[in-house]
Order: C-alpha cells, then structure tokens, then sequence
C-alpha cells in the first residue's frame, strides 16, 4: 500500500515536472478567461502569440545554450544588429530573401564567434565573451545607423513579420516550424543529445569522446541564428531597422527558458517547456493589459514570477530528493 | 564501568517508502577506533548522520556519555566534540591552514578584530600534536589530499572534538599517507578521543581499529573486538554469504603481440620519459604513491590533454592522439579515477551513459540503444530499476559497472584503468575483479592503476612502478611483493 502511494506520488511528480509549465498557463488562461471577456477570443491569442514571437524565438537559441549549462547575454544586441543589416542591405537594393540570409548569416556568424571565444581563449565561463558581444555588437548597430532607425522596407520583407499565412500570423508560423526543428534536432540526433551531455557533466562528455568545443560553438551559433532569426520578424513587423532593437531582450529569453523548466546547472530542459515559457510572459503582458495595469506593475509582476517559477522548482526537485 | 561516549539504541530511520536504518545500536567507548562496515547502502552513512545531528532518527535514543540527548542537532553535536570528516573535505581552498582550522571560530584580540599571532601559533601546535607540521599561512588549495584531511582533522581538535567521525578518509590517499593517516589516529587515540572509522578496505581495520561494528540492509549484524574477527568471517558478515576468492586465478602467462607501445612519454612537470608496452590479454599494473603521475599518464595516453614528447604505436602503427575521439577511435578506453567528476553524466538516463561514445552517428537509434544497453545490463549484473532512469539512482558498485560496460559496447581493446574500484563495496569490488580478468581472457590489453596494493599484486600479470613521474622499475608477477613495489614507488632502489 506504502508502495503504491509512492509510485502514485513518483508519477504525480513527474507529470507536474514534464507539464508543469504547461498548466500553469493553462490556470492562467482559465483565470484570465473569467476576469476579461476579451481575452478568449481567437483574434486575441494569435496576438498573445504574435507577440511573443520574437521572444519565443531567441528563447529556443538561449535553450541550446542554457541546456550546456551556458548562458548567452548577446542575443538582444544580435537582434538589435541583424535589424540594421537587414534594413541597410535592402535599403541597398538586395532582394528580401538575401537579406534575410544576411540577417541569419551574421547572427550565426557573431553567435559561433562567441562559441569560439568561450571554448578557444579557454574564458572561465560564457558569461564573458557574450557579455562582450552584447556591448560590440550593440555599438555597431549604433554606430553604423547614427542611432537613426532605417524604416520603409519592401513588402516581400515585411510579410515575415506582418504577413499571414491562411489566416496565421507569420511570425506564428516562423515559431511552430523553428520549434519543430529544434525539437528534432535536440531529441533525435546526436549533436542534440551531446548538449544534453556537456550541460550534465563537461568532463565526463568529453571522455566519452563528444567533440566538446565544437558542440558548443555550435550551440552558441544556433543561439545567434535564432536571434538573426527574430531580427527578420521583428524589422519586418516594425517596418524599420531600429538599433536598439531588443534592449534587455537577452533577460526575456532567459526567462522563458527558466520558467519553461529548464536549469542553469545544465543538461536540462525542452522546447515545448520553452515555447510554453514565452507564452506565460506573453498571456501575462496581455492579461495585465487587458485588465488595465500599467507597463511599471507588469515588470514588477514578470520578476515575481521567474523568481517564483524557479522556486517552485526547487522545492519539487528537494521534495525528490529526500525520498531516494 | 564507565559509560560508552555515544550510545545509539534502536535506531531507525526511512526515507520515502525505504528503510535505511531498522533498530540499529551502535556503541562508542571512550578512546576507541571503532570501524564501522558494510557495503553500499547498509545504513552507515545514515547511521553517523544521525550521530552527528545531520539527520533525526525516526524511533530510537541517543545517549552521550549516560545522558540522554533528545533533539541532537549539528550545533549541539558540535558543542558535545563531535565532528565529521566527510570523504568530499569542506575547506576552502583560498583560505590558509590556519584560516581553515578556525574557520568561523578565529581567536579575536581587542576590538573583536582576528588575533592571527595566536591563531598561527595554536594551528602550528594542534598539527605538531598531530605529527605534522605544516605550515600555517599556505592556502589548503595547494596541499595534498592527505594533508588536506590533516587540516580537517586538526580543526576537529581545535573545537575539542572528543568523537571524530571518519568517512573512507583513505579512499582518496596513497599507501604512504594512509600509513601516516594511521599515526594520526593513533595520536588522536592516546589523547583520549574516540574515532569512528568508515571504510571499505578491510585490511585497514586490522592495522588501526579496536572494535569492527557490520551494518548490512540496514541491520546490525555484528559488533566485536577485532581481534576475535579474523577476515573471512567479517567478509561473510558484510556480505551475507561465505566468502570468496577475491581474486579470480590468473590465466596462462599472455604472449599476444604488444597492443599499446609507448616511448619516451613527457609531460612537463607531470611525468617525464615513460616507456612501456601491453600485450593483448595482459594485464599491466601501474603502482606508485598519489602524485606519481599515473592519472596524468592514462590520461595523456587518452589525449586529455595528449602528452608533449614521445611516442605511441597502437598494433605496432605509429599513431597521433590529439584528443578523447583520437584514443576512441583507435579502441582505446579510460575509466577514470573519479567516476563523478569524470566518468558520469550523473542526470542522464543509464542508457545515455552507456551508448555516448560508441552511438555517434547523426540520428540516434533510441530502441537499438535501449535493447542493447539493457542486455549489457543484465550481461554484467548491473542492477538497475530501468534503463531510462538517472545513472545517479544507482549504487557506487553499479555506477563504476556503467563506465566500464560502456567500452564493452563501444569494443574497445586497450583499457585504461585509474581506479576501478575506488569507494565501492566488497561484492561489486570481486565483480570488477571478474570483469577485468575476462576483458584481458578475451584478447584486451589493460593497464590497471590502483591505490590498492593488494589489487595491483593479485591482478596484474607485470606491475610498473612510478615515483615522481618516471618509472622506477618493472616487476614480473612472480617477483612482486609489497615491499619490493613500495621500495620503488617511494624512490628506493630495487
């Protein structure tokens, strides 16, 4: 009797682990349902959605990083600087399709850059490199726009962030098809589970032979994709290359990530549980909006909850702990 | 009659639905080394948790010298003397010795600022008592691991420790300084404190215990003066059943061709000027004290990080070994001495940690890997609840069974071993035993490092000394004793 009471509880933990995230949204759209009339309509969740777009996007590079035991504080500037090349290179007369590769070239580019300085220069931890990246790569958007915005860009560009697609957001769509590629990429395939590895235990990975320095330049690399990824979908939704595009962008990355359930100490951590993260921080902005408190109280309100998300998960994973 | 320092009655204590510690009582005398066995799991952990006020008992009393202690915390346990030196040492590494020993309890002149003449002075006198000096203003981060316990112990003393619980303080130290760990107990002994001694090498109870106490499955199964416990009968306690040939007889002398050839091996300042060679179904022990460089060699020879100079021919081809997947590559497997730090992914499935260096292909194959770890599992005896579950639900024994099983998968021909079988129990250790003695039957050639003399005499076909990074001698199997091994590992002559 003992023992079923115990696996009874074992399961219930690990639904709660593995769909934690998932119905604390669930509770927060059913509340919000009952206090807004506006809030379950399908115009207002593909704005929730849409909205979050961007955020969902550099939280899934953030998650490949973060699931290394890493973190990478230049997403936000990469966005800020994948903006205003993209918005030079069209205002240059390069087709939109080039300059989206440009957008995601450079991201890639600057993100491995930051993989190479982690790994190569042996920094003692991704803090620093990125930390370095985020004022560099924020100065030469700066530098090479004056602080100006560089707006009206060709339609073809903007339908990636304004456009729909049957009826869908594009931004939406963009997000369900990165997210079914990093899930892929990280449950199905060996370079994916080696992240999972070093996050676990760095040595013990590389003693097995995972190809360490490489996997994380590849992580950090992905992490600057998704950022020239964003950069594309914001620009085209703003109609304009702003340099200071994604200002502190990087922290809304991190936690989504952390909210979703993934852990800074690594090896830890899912798409789904990601996606579901950018959508509380979206559903919470909303919520709040609708139910008139100001932008000042909404930052007030998201810090309590990564502070409490991440709580909640350390009492759970005490709780596992003490019954072995 | 005076009263035992520490009396522990009918202690019992659950984890969860598990039972650690079923009625167990436990008896300190005053001024006795009690050792304290049994194998992984048996409770003596939760046991001297609890004596230390780390955990509370579920049933059972608690008495100190007579009295009874209802609500023993770590703060009380501390004001009674007791204190615990755990196996991963609590020091910090920047701080002096002397910093370390009155970490949190620094003597304080006028205006409570730190009187560090007094407090120099008094860590200059407990290590003396301890018979070594050391000297007080070097950071702990530059000491040996001994020498590292040795501060431990001498801050136990500085609080007027009278009960000092030891956690395998040996696991991690070479023969010399555990022989110096023993004049420390000693001096501990005729100063009148009692110690408790964890440990799962049985010869060390026979040269510095009083009294043997065996937990098994969470029971007491015995408690004895040593000297009316000769070794079989105490093994038979530990593991329930008669005991066995610890060492599996040693097959045919091996004549394959060498395997593993190396010349010249250097490494600055780690090891210099190496040469050897393994034959296929050989195994080659590797003695030397900690800090002769036999760690830093198995792992040159692994490429992490790959020597400076010399030579290495793997089935007589010269080859390059850059980095892990070079060794890898060429069947070269590393068991390393530190299977957490080192050897496991600790959150991962079993089955990750078994497959990752032989499944490198981009797609993983989930079921193949699965079906494939889970027959390997039962092929060694791994005992697990399932393979998808973390490596770090499994016991120290099925942890080790884990790193060594995944070369099998990944058919590796030459093994590298630092320490096999540091920190786990009797039964697992015979098992690895087995295990290493087929890999060599089948065609493998080994090289076997091991604090443990006795391991490195009963296994090895051909023992290789190293003092201070280069070798001192080679002994045939015939020809090794301890005396001849240890003569040459401290530098002696042979």
């Amino acid at each position: 009797m003992n023992s079923e009471a115990s696996w009874l509880a074992r399961t219930l933990s690990g639904v709660l682990r593995r769909f934690g995230p998932l119905l604390a949204l669930l509770l927060m759209c059913a509340a919000l349902a009952l206090l807004s009339e506006h809030f379950l309509t399908v115009d207002n969740l593909l704005n929730v959605f849409r909205q979050s777009a961007v955020n969902a996007l550099l939280a899934l590079g953030q998650l490949t990083v973060i699931i290394t035991a890493g973190i990478d504080l230049s997403v936000g500037s990469l966005l800020g600087l994948c903006c205003v090349l993209a918005a030079m290179a069209l205002k240059a007369g390069v087709p939109s399709a080039a300059a989206i590769l440009i957008a995601l070239g450079a991201g890639a580019a600057l993100g491995a850059l930051n993989g190479i300085l982690f790994t190569k220069l042996r920094l003692p931890h991704p803090f620093i490199p990125t930390l370095g990246m985020m004022n560099v790569a924020r100065g030469l958007a700066l530098v090479l726009t004056g602080g100006f915005p560089i707006s009206e860009l060709p339609s073809s560009f903007r339908y990636w962030g304004a456009g729909t697609l049957a009826g869908v957001p594009m931004p939406v769509v963009v997000v369900l098809v990165f997210c079914l590629l990093f899930h892929l990429f990280l449950t199905r395939t060996t370079p994916g589970r080696d992240l999972y590895a070093i996050g676990g235990n760095r040595q013990a990975a590389l003693l097995c032979g995972v190809p360490v320095d490489r996997r994380l330049i590849l992580a950090y690399a992905l992490s600057g994709l998704m950022a020239g990824a964003g950069a594309v979908i914001l620009a085209g939704r703003m109609n304009s290359g702003f340099p200071l595009a994604g200002v502190g962008a990087e922290l809304d990355s991190i936690a989504a990530v952390i909210i979703g359930g993934a852990s800074f100490f690594g090896g830890v951590g899912t798409v789904l549980g990601t996606l579901v993260g950018a959508l509380i921080m979206g559903v919470l902005r909303n919520g709040l909006n609708l139910l008139d408190v100001s932008a000042y109280w909404q930052t007030v309100v998201i810090g309590a909850v990564i502070v409490a998300a991440v709580w909640v998960d350390v009492v759970r994973q005490r709780a596992a702990q003490r019954s072995p | 009659m005076t009263p035992p320092l520490l009396e522990m009655r009918e202690i019992s204590k659950s984890f969860g639905g598990a039972r650690a510690l079923d009625g167990v009582s436990f008896e300190v005398l005053p001024g006795e080394v009690h050792a304290l066995v049994g194998e992984n799991g048996a409770g003596k952990s939760t046991l001297m948790n609890i004596a230390s006020g780390v955990l509370r008992p579920d049933a059972g009393r608690i008495l100190w010298e007579g009295r009874a202690l209802p609500d023993l915390d770590p703060r009380r346990a501390q004001q009674l003397g007791i204190a615990f030196v755990h196996q991963e040492l609590a020091l910090v590494p920047q701080l002096s010795v002397a910093e370390n020993i009155f970490l949190g309890r620094h003597p304080l002149a006028e205006l409570r600022l730190v009187d560090w003449p007094k407090m120099r002075e008094r860590a200059h006198q407990l290590l003396a008592e301890l018979g070594r000096p050391l000297e007080p203003d070097l950071p702990v981060g530059r000491l040996s691991v001994g020498e590292q316990q040795l501060v431990e112990i001498a801050r136990a003393l500085a609080f007027q420790a009278r009960l000092v619980i030891m956690d395998e303080p040996t696991a991690a130290l070479s023969e010399h300084e555990v022989s110096r760990l023993f004049q420390v107990i000693a001096r501990l002994r005729q100063r009148g404190v009692s110690v408790v001694y964890i440990t799962h090498r049985l010869r060390e109870i026979y040269q510095t215990a009083d009294r043997v106490t065996v937990l098994r499955d969470g029971r007491r199964v015995v408690s004895a003066p040593v000297s009316e416990m000769p070794p079989d009968l105490l093994i038979r306690h530990i593991v329930g059943r008669p005991a066995q040939e610890q060492f599996p007889p040693p097959g045919p002398p091996p004549s394959g061709p060498p395997v593993l050839r190396v010349r010249a091996l250097s490494s600055r300042k780690r090891f210099q000027d190496v040469s050897f060679h393994v034959r296929a179904g050989e195994i080659l022990g590797l003695a030397g004290l900690v800090g002769a460089g036999r760690t830093e060699l198995l792992e040159a020879l692994f490429g992490a990080p790959p020597a400076e100079a010399g030579q290495i021919w793997v089935d007589d081809r010269p080859v390059r070994i850059r980095c892990p997947l070079d060794a890898i590559r060429l069947g070269i497997a590393l068991v390393p001495d530190d299977r957490k730090s080192k050897g496991l992914i600790p959150g991962a499935p079993v089955f990750w940690n078994l497959v990752l260096p032989s499944y490198r292909r981009f797609l993983l194959r989930p079921s193949e890997e699965l079906a494939r770890s889970q027959a390997l599992m039962q092929e060694l005896r791994i005992r697990a609840p399932g393979a998808r579950l973390p490596v770090a639900s499994l016991s120290g024994g099925n942890q080790q069974k884990v790193v060594l099983a995944r070369w099998l998968l990944a058919q590796a021909r030459v093994f590298l071993m630092d320490e096999p079988t540091r920190g786990i129990d009797v039964g697992a250790k015979a098992e690895v035993y087995q295990l290493i003695r087929r890999l060599a039957a089948r065609g493998a050639a080994v090289v076997l490092v091991s604090s443990e003399l006795e391991e490195v005499l009963g296994l090895a076909d051909r023992i290789l000394v190293m003092h201070r990074g280069r070798v001192t001698g080679e002994l045939p199997r015939g020809e090794a004793t301890e005396e001849a091994v240890m003569r040459l590992a401290t530098g002696g002559a042979a």
